[in-house]
């Protein structure tokens, strides 16, 4: 169980090499190898999506998957987005929009959003409820959710909507 | 900070750049990993645990069952309700000849990681001699018997014109946070540094120590962002012994991520309830008196909530209504499942749902509206304030002033309540199961005694806020900030808040039941006063003024007339060496809260699945400091409380195994379950109890869900009365509907 594998993949544009059992997950990898911390684990069991990435621009649940399988992979975690000072106008719409209470749902979905708002730059109310329907949110009750993915949307459309 | 007319949050960056600091984020060379083994039966005789193989296995240090533990006392009850002995009946750290849920530890290992920690945990065997379970709540153990009322229930069931009587039960729910659990201790320099703890980390240090049999002042635990609290998290469990306890041992820091599987095990479950209800009414139909027995199940053991939702259930069962005498009986019992706690609103969910139902069973045996008969029978703004002969958590109940008639009229108006009706109406017309339902209910906030708080200007201008709350998720840090700033002339960005860290923080209650803002937030207003005060003075003595004749705006204080002649806060801070206010805020009783919940329900009569058209929640929160933190706590409230009405449930086989173990099985609600919730907050009736006239909304968002969705439901399948569980059973909502569709030959919908 111990034997090694090494792993060479990028993540948010950064090249690394890692050593892993391959029964590591791609999270833990993430995680506590490579020190990206703003993918969370919320059940390892594939159902409340916070630790959602991209792997090569397709959303995953990466506890669902093991690191070995990341190999060549272009990975963008919550940190690709934007920094505390310059946050991406996905991140200031969450804020604005109070679409976040306690944050440990928050880095999945804005990664989830990401990727439906490139493939649906005008999608209806009911799609964003379907896709955000992917993930857990214990706090918000959702609804600010889904009005910052609105908003986003909008914003994207016509960029002089205030977020 | 704001945009858009929107306040924004001060821990949002942060949280928002994946730059959060959770327990799992935090790793310290040298750590281990601790695995719990928890018993797969739920009642048995311990005979024998072998950790040999897994003491053997490659990566594992060490392997602890209950015979190497020091002789420490179990894990003591923190909210003690006079005169209720439980000592009998508290968990031990791990189980010592007896197990009584599965989930229960009956070892601990460490290993270097935690994958391998895992392996090793499958090779402890254990010998369990199994023994019967009574599931039962009726013929379980009892701990504990609670008993509380006034007037004279007798007399008034003996001349009531008409009496209602009912049965109710409520399902076993829990909060779920999306973080599980976790720990990190590690020894250095002497003491134990500590990750991981929050909602009362203060007692919790004082329990820790107890235990170990250290001074306090060795313990120093850190601040954490915790992924949602909603009552489980941040009590002491076993593991917050375990984990510092065995870093100590091994002189190395040892970390515990709980996974999701054993979190649903594991941590409190809370609700499960039956009540045995009834209310006698004269021919005016006003209720003469309440009388409930209730059943309240505990779970395997008594945990640190002792009988405090048992306490809560009774002494808020009678809400906000008028009501001669009372009577609330209680029987806390034990069963071999997963021991309880506190979830959003506890007692109060139960409670609600149970005098609402037994209201609406009355309105429907009178012939009345049921909005009639509560309208009848709400306490009227001219008997407020009411001191209730009931004790709350030990606290005199002395019921605020407000209008609860007043807010059910502006919510229905609000939410277009009567419209709903007549969609309803219209609807059941054309065949479909369409119906309302509404809730009346009380709440209870600001529990005391105390809260700490200091406000520091620093030498270097910078404005530092500590107190005794912590940071859950619930925007604790926004709401202390914005009181400080607005004090100092500041934007709330412009605020360092410190929260849980025991070193920067010398004492703190902490963040519960619904107490933040109204205790932390105005010791913190009391402190920034202060230093407001002594920030004048000192702007004063430099512009040689005096110092009425200071202005301040911004950050910058000004003379009188000449706004030339000024100095800001950062040049006092620079000049005095800065000023630091401590204050505690005292309060001897809660201030209660009150709220209104409209549903409209439709049910698919192939399926019993239950849809929810539109739900609408008033509250009364006597003062917001920032009505969109309000807002969210409501609707995230009510996400929970309907959740808990149609979809949550830990349920058990007869033997007592649980059959949720997985997000897959404890169905959690997402955005494709949670209905658009239209909210109305009013802050008519400021709290007299304290200066800023807060009152708390924690909970208020989840409490009436139970009672107004099952009204809903009985009015849309036509039989009222009929839903008395929780969540509502699928099977026999099925039933009932079915036998409705044949009996009147309805078309089925489209």
């Amino acid at each position: 169980m111990t034997e090694r594998h090494r792993v060479t993949l990028t993540v948010n544009g950064t090249e690394h090499v890692v050593q892993v059992e391959p029964r590591r997950t791609l999270v833990d990898v993430l995680r506590h190898d490579l020190g990206y911390t703003g993918t969370h684990v919320g059940c390892e069991q594939g159902v409340c999506g916070s630790c959602t990435v991209l792997l090569d621009g397709e959303p995953v649940r990466s506890c669902l998957l093991f690191g070995v399988q990341a190999e060549a992979a272009d990975v963008r975690t919550v940190e690709g987005l934007g920094d505390q000072e310059h946050l991406s106008p996905l991140q200031e719409i969450f804020s604005s929009s109070h679409a976040l209470q306690c944050g440990f749902c928050t880095p999945g979905f804005l990664m989830l959003a990401t990727a439906f708002l490139r493939d649906h730059p005008s999608p209806s109310d009911d799609e964003i409820r379907e896709a955000m329907s992917s993930n857990l949110c214990r706090c918000t009750g959702y609804q600010n959710i889904l009005r910052a993915v609105r908003r986003a949307a909008d914003a994207v459309a016509d960029p002089s909507t205030e977020p | 900070m704001t945009r858009a007319g929107r306040t924004l949050r001060v821990e949002d960056p942060r949280l928002l750049a994946g730059r959060g600091r959770f327990v799992d984020d935090v790793d310290l060379p040298g750590q281990l990993w601790l695995r719990v083994v928890r018993s797969p039966v739920a009642h048995a005789i311990l005979r024998e645990v072998d950790t040999s193989a897994a003491s053997a296995s490659e990566r594992v240090l060490t392997v602890v069952t209950a015979a190497d533990l020091p002789a420490i006392e179990r894990i003591p009850v923190r909210v003690e309700v006079p005169d209720q002995p439980l000592d009998d009946h508290l968990q031990p750290v791990l189980a010592r000849e007896r197990v009584r849920y599965v989930g229960e530890p009956v070892a601990v290992l460490l290993a270097e990681d935690p994958y391998a920690a895992e392996d090793a945990a499958e090779l402890v065997a254990v010998d369990y001699e199994e023994l019967p379970t009574v599931l039962d709540l009726r013929a379980a153990e009892r701990a504990a018997e609670l008993e509380m009322g006034y007037g004279d229930v007798e007399e008034a069931f003996a001349n009531a014109a008409h009496v209602t009587r009912a049965e109710f039960t409520i399902g076993r729910h829990s909060a779920v946070p999306l973080e599980t659990r976790g720990l990190l201790a590690a020894p250095r320099d002497g003491r134990l540094e500590i990750w991981g703890t929050t909602k009362v980390p203060h007692f919790n240090r004082r329990v820790l120590a107890w235990m170990l049999g250290i001074p306090v002042e060795q313990i120093h635990l850190h601040t954490a962002d915790a992924g949602g609290g909603f009552g489980v998290r941040g009590e002491f469990y076993p593991e917050d012994f375990l984990v510092p306890w065995l870093a100590a041992r091994t002189d190395r820091p040892v970390k515990w991520i709980e996974d999701r599987s054993e979190h649903l095990v594991a941590t409190n479950h809370s609700r499960h309830q039956i009540h045995a209800i009834e209310a006698a009414f004269d021919e005016e139909h006003r209720l003469l008196a309440i009388a409930d027995e209730v059943w309240h199940d505990s779970g395997a053991y008594i945990r640190t909530h002792g009988v405090l939702v048992a306490d809560l259930t009774l002494s808020m069962l009678p809400g906000p209504y008028r009501v001669p005498a009372y009577r609330g009986t209680a029987h806390v019992v034990l069963t071999p499942r997963t021991p309880c706690g506190t979830y959003r609103g506890p007692g109060r969910y139960e409670g609600t749902f149970a005098r609402e139902r037994l209201l609406d069973l009355a309105a429907h045996e009178l012939g009345l509206d049921p909005l009639d008969l509560r309208r009848r029978n709400l306490l009227s703004s001219d008997e407020l304030p009411l001191e209730r002969a009931l004790s709350a958590i030990g606290t005199t109940m002395t019921i605020d002033a407000g209008d609860v008639g007043g807010l059910l009229e502006r919510t229905i108006a609000q939410a277009g309540f009567e419209a709903w009706r007549d969609d309803s109406a219209r609807r059941r017309a054309q065949g479909r199961m369409v119906g309302t339902g509404a809730a009346v209910f009380m709440e209870k906030s600001g529990l005391g005694p105390r809260e700490y708080a200091w406000v520091d200007l620093l030498p270097s201008g910078e404005v530092r806020v500590r107190a005794g709350a912590t940071s859950l998720g619930q925007g604790v840090e926004t709401v202390l900030a914005t009181l400080a700033a607005e004090r100092l002339g500041l934007d709330a960005d412009d605020v360092t808040v410190v929260l849980g860290d025991t070193d920067l923080v010398p004492e703190g209650v902490g963040s519960w039941a619904s107490r933040s803002t109204v205790l932390a937030g105005n010791a913190v207003a009391l402190a920034a006063d202060r230093v407001a005060l002594l920030a004048r003075e000192a702007a004063a003595e430099a512009l040689e003024v005096d110092p009425a004749d200071i202005r301040s705006s911004g950050g910058r204080f000004a003379a009188a007339g000449s706004p030339e002649r000024a100095v800001s806060l950062a040049e006092l801070a620079g000049r005095s060496g800065g000023f630091s206010a401590t204050e505690t805020f005292e309060i001897d009783r809660m201030t209660y809260p009150y709220g209104v919940h409209l549903a409209h329900v439709e049910v698919d009569p192939d399926s019993g699945g239950v849809r929810i058209l539109g739900y609408f929640i008033g509250y009364e929160v006597g003062r917001a400091v920032i009505p969109e933190l309000v807002e969210g706590q409501l609707v995230g409230g009510a996400a929970q409380g309907i959740a808990g009405a149609l979809m949550e449930e830990f349920r058990y086989t007869d033997d007592g195994q649980p059959l949720a173990t997985t997000l897959a099985d404890y169905l959690v609600p997402t955005a494709g379950e949670v209905p658009p919730i239209g909210v109305l907050i009013t802050q008519d009736w400021p709290a007299e109890s304290n200066a800023l006239g807060v009152r708390g909304a924690g909970e208020g968002g989840a409490t009436g869900c139970g009672a107004a969705i099952a009204a809903a439901v009985d009015d849309a399948i036509g039989r009222p009365g009929r839903v008395r569980a929780l969540p509502i059973p699928l099977p026999e909502l099925r039933e009932a509907v079915a036998g409705r569709v044949v009996a009147s030959g309805r078309p089925r919908p489209d």
